[in-house]
Parts: structure tokens; C-alpha cells; sequence
């Protein structure tokens, strides 16, 4: 069988360079990036072409291809998951036997798997956290009708988001994508997560990462709740009195804070007019990170955004600005703000992190040396400090490298190596 | 333990006409090991999920033993989804990754270490108990995740292509442990695939489904041997059936030069359903090569391919004579399969006419693409 590389034209002319003929496990280390590998059934490994990380995935040609579709699937409907760039398929051994598929995404800068939040001991607001991304990140999905089938953290990555996480979809391979899901469905799949997490969380206590505090089952059900809060106020019917409207605003400004935009509202008054029952039609997650987009251009995460916008009322109310257009504003924040912080931090050291979770961390640091000094601190004075104090002795997250314990089997694919088959 | 009861179950898919499953009417035994097939989009997978409870039911009603379990969520069925997720966790032993699931449902400590040694027991991994799952060969590994469900303990098991991740060796492997696993552990089993090989090895009796519609069910033996309908009889055996419809003329049934016998009563039930031509099938195996001095009868064919496996060989050929167009588009086949004696195999391009041995043809109403039993 031929050597077929579905993918961009650009990236096929970088993916032909690797050694196809060899199973995935016997790639020589040179041709590897050692990030930390969540918990796979399959051999995964990372890869370095030009200045971006692949990360590669051996399975079955059918799987390969079904995931590739759901994965460019998702990104068009704009879903935090990583994205596709193809499949090799038709490989062979220099023998003659066939190797199967490789599914190559690439790899979700400044993101982190959660074993390499655990490197040392995760705290219990840490945990939290994460299942509050995780479940915002579910109910996305399940609103555009994607069914994951195996939701976990290790199938998960994550973003820093203004002292939060954004969470991402890793792995699709059991997803399906349907017009609606059933209620069976939602729960089915929110029954799974509960089991991994759980699961998750017990073998981190195993390996003595986890802070004792923290109970792995309760943590498991602390999901299920979540999520069942959330998915009530994205999609239930709400009544009450013709008298209580406010009511109608209220539930889209709670929307609004947990970052869903109401596109369409569903209002029913009843015959006598008594009582009104609204409810949610369109949602659309990114409320803030939208606004944020279209007035400044800075793409940004939920939470950050969120931060980024308050700063920019700030901005306005202290430059007396008010009253002016928000685009006018906000183009001045951006170059009398933002830009200075950003580029007041040396090239070298922007790989750490992302430049509006660097900004957000600048307007924290700034908030505590204000109260140390009594009185308000600028912003590059703030930057300078926090460049030399703090950013510079965090690691690298552009692409996190190296694993997240001594041992790298710990976070080696449990698959079936070859060589046990001897 | 228990049953598992289809009672004219439907689910019609919003925004669609067609039901994706139609009157569903099934009784799975206790303890019995039931696979769902057919082509994709039959509705096999859509019966399983409505069993699990991520399908709704439209009309009609499932029930598991006396249960009614229409409308109860998933986690409350008692079954189990079986691999679906396949990872171990590193850092536990294997006792802790069969039995997490138990004491995340809250079971006692004594129940969940019963439950565990019962498992590891019967999947030969007593030894292994104390172990980190880094330590087991890929088999063990295997049968470690297969011990996760296990433990549950549930009324049913249900299996959704489960073998489709794994390569083709790995499958037939699995296949068998499956299997005898199974029967080992007597819980109701309902295994879905689309692969008829992997259905027929595996099943008690096995359910095809076309179109949403149950076309037959029984032993992996019957439907082989006696198939309810042109359907069943195509979908059914590898290599596949022969089937193509043929006229009746003068107490025969003719289609270009092929000639073949048909006892009267199946040319009284086609004459009485006001018919002139009948669908005939007649499996690879049961076509010889047919004396010289047979008058005339028999299906003449010229050799495109042979296809040798030691202990078998295959023919591949098309009908040959003037008619043969018109005869390769009244098959429901691309080819003419004849199994033959590998020694006495002919070669490419040969013409060799072939018979149908006695009683081993099978009839279908050209109509209906029902069986007509002679």
C-alpha cells in the first residue's frame, strides 16, 4: 500500500521527512519532543517540525480518520479542542508489514496537561479549578450536540485563564456529533467523566501527589453537580409573576457571568398574564473573550478577557473617558496599557506565558505592591517588578517540556508494546 | 442475571421519516450471548444505545428481566458498557484498577475484594494483583480492563464494535477470549458489530437487521443454512452467497445459458403468487463441476480468478454465452463463486459449467425476497 499524507500542503511537506516505516514506539529519540503524556490506550508521541510540536497518534486507519473529521468538525463549530492537521495512512514496515494510521494534531501552545499541574502537590482550589473548566467545557460540548464517550482529564488540556483554566478537547476518538442529545446521553457521558475523575484523582493520591484534603469520590461527584447547575441555567424553563421581569435581565446577566451570550430568549406569558416563563434558546460561550476580540483584537481566554475588560473600564473612568466611543477607548487602553506591558517583558522570557495571562498577573502584582507602598504603583513600574520577581523564575509553557516525574513510564501509554508479545 | 426484552421497540430520529429502529421485537435469553449485525445505518447500534438508555424509545418498551427500563437513566439499568474506556492508572495496583469503579459506587471494602479475587480468578491474574499494570504484558493488561467490568456484576452486558480499535490478529485473539469469557460468567451479553464473520464465531444466535427492521434471528448455524430472505442470504457467509433471479420456462428456471432445477412446490408457490420468475441462491460450496452428460442443464461459467488456500480454492468467474450481459445483471453478486478441490482447480480463462447440488439451492419469491421453503 502507498504512504498517503492527508493533511495542509504546507505541513505535508514537513510530515514527509519522518520515519513512517517504524512502528511509533521505536521512533528514535531524536526525532521526539518529551512532553508529559496523559494516560492513552494508544502510543502517542510529540514531534518538532519548524517552530511547531505535532503530536502524533498510532490507531487504526478507520479511528484515525473519524476522529480527524470530528476534530475539523468541532473547530468549525469553534469548540476549545485541538486541532487536526491529518492522517498518514498506508504505512509499512521496510518488511512489508503494514503499520497502522498515524492522526497528527498539533500541539495547543501554553497548554498543560494536568499531570503537569500535579508536578508537585495539587491543592484542593487547584482541583477545582480544573473540574469548573472541564465542566464548562462539557457543556459546550453537549449543547452542540457532541457526545464525548470518554471525557477525563487526560484527555483534556488545559490554559491558564487569569489565575483559572480554559479546558480543550484532546481526544475525540469515542466522540459522536448529533443534532440533539438525549437526556440518556448527557448522563451516560457525564457518568464517565465522573468514573475517570475519580479514577484520575485516586491514582494521583497513589503516587502522592494529590493534598489529603482532597477525596478523590467527592471530587468525581463534584463534577456531576457542577455541571447539572450550569446545564440548568444554560437550558431550564424559569416562572414567575408579570410583576418580577427584572427577573428576565437577571438570568441573562448570570449568563453573562458564567460567560454565555443569550442569542435568542424564549418569554411565554400564560392566558391570564400572570405568570412568565422564559428560556434560554441560543447560548453562545466566550461572552467576554468575543467583546474583548472586537474591540481590541486581543484574543484571549473567558476569564482573561473578563479581567482585561475591567481594566479597561478602569481605564476609561480614570482618563475620564467615559463618554466616548468603547471602540475609541479601547484602541487607547491597548496602546497606552497593553502594549507597553507586553513588550516592557524581554523576548526571552514571553515563552513563559501567555500575554494576556502575563497581563493579568502584572495587574495583580501591581494591586499588591500598591498596598505594600500605600499608594499606587504605575503600570511599568509594576511590569518591571514583576518581570524580574516573578516571571522570571516561573517555567516555560509555550511547549512544557520535560516530564512530570523521574520516572517516564509513569505517564507512558499503557498500550500493548510490541515487545511483550515475545 | 436476566433477560433482555424488545417489545416493538421503535426510535424514529427527530427530523427523519424513516424509523432508525422498527418494532423491535426481541427476547434475549438469560445468560445468552445475542450479537446484533447488519450493514451500517441497520439500526444495530441504535438498538443497543435505546438497551443502554442514550437513545430514546419512541414507542413500544424495553425491559431487563421484569424490569421496565424505558424511561431509567443509564446508570440505573444495571448494565455495563463494556470497553469503553480502556486506560489503566499507572500508579494503582491491579486489584485498585478493577475495583475503583465499586468503591466510587460506594460498595463495602469486604464485597469489593471478593468481587476482585472472584475476577482475578477466572481472568487468570490472581498472581498479579499486587502489581502496577506497568508490569503486565499487553494481554494482561487487556484482561485487566475486561476485570473493570466484570466487577460490576451486572445484569447485562453490552458491547459496541468493541474489537474495532485493535488490529486484525489482536481481534481474532480477543475474539475468542470474548467469547469463552462470556460463557465462563453466563451474563446476558448484546454485542453489536458489522462484521458477519465475527458475529457468526461469536453468537449464540445472532440478530440481523436491515433498514431498522429485524429480518431474522437465530443460531449462527440456521441463518447459514436456512436464511428468511434474499437479504439475510447475501448478508450471511463469506464467501458470499450466489444469487440472481431467474425465469421459469418449461418447469425450469433459465436465465441466459444457466439452467437449474426447481422441485414443484416452490414452482406452485411462485405460479400462485402470479409470478414468472424466482430468486435462487445457492452458496459457493454447493456448486460442482457438472458431468458432460447432463443435457444441457447447469451454469456455465469462465474462470476470471482462482483464489487458493490450501485446503480450499475459490472460483471467481462471469456467466458465459450469449445472454451473459443480460445474466450479470440479474446477480446480485459481481461474481460467480464456486469452491472447487484445490488440485483439481481450473485455471484463469477457463469455461467450466457448473451444477447446484440437490437440495441445496435456495428458493426466494422474486416479489418479496422471502424464503419459499420447497
Amino acid at each position: 500500500m502507498e504512504l498517503r499524507i492527508l493533511a495542509t500542503p504546507l505541513e505535508q511537506q514537513e510530515l514527509l521527512d519522518l520515519p513512517w516505516d517504524m512502528p511509533l514506539e521505536e521512533w528514535p529519540e531524536w526525532y521526539l519532543v518529551a512532553l508529559p503524556r496523559g494516560i492513552s490506550r494508544h502510543v502517542v508521541r510529540f514531534t518538532r517540525l519548524g517552530q511547531q510540536i505535532y503530536a502524533l497518534k498510532e490507531v487504526v486507519q478507520s479511528f484515525a480518520d473519524r476522529e480527524y473529521r470530528l476534530l475539523r468538525d468541532l473547530e468549525r463549530l469553534d469548540v476549545p479542542a485541538v486541532q487536526a492537521v491529518g492522517v498518514v495512512s498506508g504505512r509499512e514496515a521496510p518488511g512489508g508489514e503494514p503499520l497502522d494510521a498515524i492522526l497528527v494534531t498539533r500541539h495547543l501552545q501554553f497548554s498543560l496537561p494536568y499531570r503537569a499541574l500535579f508536578a508537585r502537590m495539587m491543592r484542593r482550589d487547584t482541583v477545582e479549578r480544573l473540574i469548573d473548566a472541564l465542566v464548562v467545557l462539557v457543556a459546550r460540548l453537549h449543547l452542540l450536540g457532541f457526545y464525548w464517550g470518554d471525557c477525563s482529564l487526560s484527555n483534556t488540556l488545559f490554559r491558564r485563564d487569569a489565575g483559572a483554566f480554559a479546558a480543550y478537547l484532546v481526544d475525540a476518538e469515542t466522540g459522536e456529533l448529533h443534532d440533539r442529545l438525549s437526556d440518556g446521553q448527557r448522563a451516560h457521558d457525564l457518568e464517565i467523566a465522573r468514573v475517570n475523575i475519580a479514577g484520575e484523582m485516586m491514582d494521583l493520591a497513589a503516587s502522592g501527589h494529590l493534598d489529603d484534603t482532597v477525596d478523590p469520590i467527592a471530587i468525581g461527584d463534584h463534577v456531576v453537580e457542577r455541571y447539572e447547575a450550569l446545564w440548568a441555567e444554560l437550558t431550564e424553563w424559569e416562572s414567575f409573576d408579570v410583576n418580577e421581569r427584572w427577573r428576565i435581565a437577571r438570568r441573562v446577566e448570570r449568563l453573562n457571568e458564567l460567560g454565555f451570550d443569550v442569542a435568542e430568549l424564549d418569554i411565554v406569558t400564560d392566558i391570564g398574564g400572570r405568570t412568565v416563563r422564559v428560556q434560554p434558546k441560543v447560548v453562545d460561550p466566550g461572552h467576554h473573550s468575543r467583546r474583548l476580540l472586537r474591540l481590541t483584537g486581543i484574543d484571549a481566554q473567558e476569564n482573561q478577557a473578563r479581567r482585561l475588560l475591567n481594566d479597561l473600564d478602569a481605564y476609561a473612568a480614570e482618563t475620564d473617558q467615559q463618554g466616548e466611543d468603547e471602540a475609541i477607548v479601547a484602541n487607547a487602553w491597548v496602546l497606552d496599557c497593553f502594549e507597553p506591558v507586553i513588550r516592557g517583558v524581554p523576548r526571552e522570557l514571553r515563552g513563559k506565558l501567555e500575554a494576556p495571562e502575563i497581563y493579568h498577573e502584572v495587574l495583580e502584582h501591581r494591586w499588591y505592591l500598591s498596598e505594600e507602598a500605600g499608594h499606587d504603583v504605575g503600570i511599568m513600574e509594576a511590569t518591571r517588578d514583576y518581570v524580574n520577581s516573578v516571571l522570571r523564575h516561573k517555567p516555560d509553557e509555550l511547549a512544557v517540556l520535560g516530564g512530570t516525574s523521574a520516572d517516564p513510564e509513569d505517564t507512558q501509554p499503557l498500550g500493548i508494546p510490541w515487545n511483550d508479545l515475545r | 442475571m436476566a433477560t433482555v426484552t424488545y417489545d416493538k421497540a421503535t426510535r424514529i430520529y427527530p427530523g427523519q421519516d424513516a424509523p432508525a429502529v422498527d418494532n423491535l421485537d426481541l427476547t434475549v435469553e438469560d445468560g445468552e450471548f445475542l450479537v446484533l449485525v447488519g450493514p451500517s445505518g441497520c439500526g444495530k447500534s441504535t438498538s443497543l444505545r435505546m438497551l443502554a438508555g442514550l437513545e430514546e424509545v419512541d414507542t413500544g418498551a424495553i425491559r431487563i428481566g421484569d424490569r421496565d427500563v424505558t424511561h431509567i437513566p443509564p446508570k440505573d439499568r444495571d448494565i455495563a458498557m463494556v470497553f469503553q474506556n480502556y486506560a489503566l492508572y499507572p500508579h494503582m495496583t491491579v486489584a485498585a484498577n478493577m475495583g475503583f469503579a465499586l468503591k466510587i459506587a460506594g460498595t463495602p471494602k469486604a464485597e469489593i475484594q471478593r468481587r476482585v479475587m472472584e475476577a482475578a480468578k477466572l481472568l487468570d491474574l490472581v498472581e498479579y494483583l499486587d502489581r502496577k499494570p506497568k508490569a503486565l504484558s499487553g494481554g494482561q493488561r487487556q484482561r485487566v480492563a475486561m476485570g473493570r467490568a466484570i466487577v460490576r456484576e451486572p445484569q447485562v452486558f453490552l458491547m459496541d464494535e468493541p474489537l474495532s480499535n485493535l488490529d486484525a490478529k489482536l481481534r481474532v485473539s480477543t475474539r475468542t477470549q470474548i467469547a469463552s469469557l462470556q460463557r465462563r460468567l453466563g451474563i446476558t451479553t448484546v454485542y453489536v458489530t458489522h462484521d458477519q464473520i465475527e458475529a457468526m464465531t461469536m453468537g449464540d444466535r445472532v440478530c440481523v437487521l436491515k433498514d431498522g427492521v429485524l429480518q431474522q434471528v437465530n443460531t449462527p448455524l440456521a441463518l447459514y443454512d436456512k436464511p428468511a430472505n434474499v437479504f439475510v442470504a447475501g448478508f450471511i457467509g463469506s464467501p458470499a452467497m450466489n444469487i440472481a433471479t431467474f425465469d421459469i420456462v418449461d418447469g425450469k428456471a433459465q436465465l441466459g445459458e444457466a439452467s437449474v432445477p426447481v422441485p414443484t412446490s416452490v414452482l406452485s408457490a411462485v405460479s400462485a403468487e402470479d409470478s414468472s420468475t424466482l430468486t435462487i441462491g445457492f452458496r459457493p460450496e454447493s456448486l460442482v463441476p457438472a458431468s458432460s452428460d447432463n443435457g444441457g442443464g447447469g451454469i456455465p461459467v469462465t474462470v476470471d480468478l482462482v483464489e487458493e488456500l490450501g485446503a480450499d480454492a475459490y472460483v471467481y468467474g462471469h456467466p458465459t454465452g450469449p445472454a451473459a450481459a443480460e445474466q450479470v445483471e440479474r446477480m446480485r453478486s459481481e461474481a460467480v463463486i464456486a469452491r472447487v478441490e484445490p488440485r483439481m482447480a481450473p485455471n484463469k480463462g477457463d469455461k467450466v459449467v457448473f451444477a447446484v447440488r440437490e437440495g441445496e439451492s435456495h428458493f426466494f419469491s422474486a416479489k418479496t425476497g422471502e424464503r419459499i421453503e420447497p
